[in-house]
């Protein structure tokens, strides 16, 4: 069967790719102290020595419209061309061809519409920053096999948080029920309190940094508890209009297990956000 | 109302590179244009196979013309379509940073709960 070799957890920041690669007056002044926060983190993924990714993020209105919206729907290609013509024009972002690993998107489709979740697919998936952010961060040689699993944090009506995190367990359970002797990380990024196209935008920090205090704790400790009972659809609105991606962070948590404290815990207050950074190692502690 | 529609403006402008300019430029006539040619094209079907129903209300046709994201946040257009659209159009025009700063600014009237976004 296969192993779940580790889980990870971050925000997916769209700014990483250009502030990393800029040089001289173009260099903001957090570059070099966020390089090194990805690198370390970057580390916690090369160790778990992993053959396939599976990657939980969410389509920014790229391929996904309102026409035909999936909760969740898992991709099932042998490949996925990657970011958009908006992505290269805001953020610089490269264009880029990850291989699939089609087996197990099938295994997990049929296990998942077994098992209670009514998944969507994607025979054609374009897939976006909130994959390809933490493929440059933790895995830039873009050289292994992917399943991207996408989920509406976006559009409402969106499901309940509780939905993501029995998702979460679901996915660890059926991907360990693959009968590949392969070696699996599941990658997924949210985000903490944000602000996108409001009045509390690009501030100084996140819009709430006491709901990233308490986030972190829930995400670090695998507080589904202390994370159920003060997360709801109606009170994500209130740290900021685009809280609601902080769900595939619950999600992780899924994946991660109950009372499952993170591995290694990483955050970096910056402009707009704070950024966190969870590594989980089933197997033992890596870290 | 439909913030569906608005927001499929936003949409289908914003993947655009011709249009982004255009719009830029020509706000009042992309938008009218937009209206008669484009609002009811279901977008992965052919052009035979057109929606019937949908156009803008008055409130939101001027919004649009006059390139008033306020206004548009007011009723509830997705304000990530919005602020990347503007984005794109306006970022250009500003100090880094400083388009964005501005936008949040001239949304600071807006107190929780926001206008609804839900279509």
């Amino acid at each position: 069967m296969a192993t779940v070799c580790a889980v990870i957890a971050s925000t997916h920041h769209p700014f990483y790719y250009r502030a990393s690669t800029a040089t001289g007056v173009h260099r903001p002044p957090f570059a070099d102290e966020w390089v090194s926060k990805i690198l370390a983190f970057r580390e916690t993924l090369t160790r778990a020595n992993p053959n396939v990714l599976v990657m939980v993020g969410s389509d920014h209105f790229h391929q996904l419209w309102l026409d035909n919206m999936p909760q969740f729907l898992i991709g099932k290609a042998p490949f996925y061309d990657a970011n958009w013509y908006n992505e290269e024009r805001e953020f610089g972002l490269p264009t880029m061809t990850l291989a699939g690993q089609e087996d197990l998107s099938a295994h997990l489709l049929r296990k998942g519409l077994d098992s209670g979740f009514d998944l969507a697919f994607s025979n054609e998936l374009r897939i976006d920053h909130s994959i390809t952010c933490p493929i440059i961060a933790l895995r830039p040689e873009a050289d292994l096999p992917i399943v991207p699993i996408y989920t509406n944090i976006f559009a409402p009506p969106l499901p309940q948080p509780k939905r993501f995190i029995q998702l979460g367990q679901a996915v660890r359970a059926m991907i360990e029920s693959w009968p590949e002797k392969l070696r699996v990380a599941v990658i997924g990024t949210g985000h903490l309190s944000l602000e996108l196209g409001g009045p509390r935008q690009f501030g100084d920090h996140g819009p709430d940094p006491e709901f990233d205090r308490r986030a972190v704790d829930w995400i670090a400790n695998g507080d589904f508890e202390g994370c159920l009972s003060h997360v709801t659809l109606d009170s994500l609105h209130l740290p900021g209009n685009a809280t609601h991606g902080f769900m595939d962070f619950m999600l992780m948590m899924g994946v991660a297990g109950e009372n499952s404290k993170a591995d290694y815990v990483d955050t970096l207050d910056l402009f707009h956000t704070m950024e966190a950074y969870f590594t989980w190692y089933p197997e033992g502690n890596l870290a | 109302m439909s913030k569906y529609l608005l927001n499929k403006f936003l949409f289908t402008v914003d993947r655009d590179p011709d249009l982004v300019e255009r719009y830029r430029n020509e706000p009042r006539a992309t938008v009218e244009w937009w209206e008669a040619e484009e609002a009811n094209r279901i977008l992965n079907c052919i052009s035979e196979e057109r929606s019937t129903w949908l156009q803008f209300d008055d409130v939101e046709r001027s919004a649009l013309a006059a390139q008033d994201y306020v206004k548009l946040f007011e009723l509830g257009a997705h304000p990530f379509l919005t602020l990347t659209l503007f984005i794109a159009m306006f970022e250009r025009d500003h100090e880094p940073l400083g388009f964005q700063k501005e936008y949040a600014l001239r949304l600071a009237r807006f107190e929780m709960p926001y206008p609804d976004i839900a279509t």
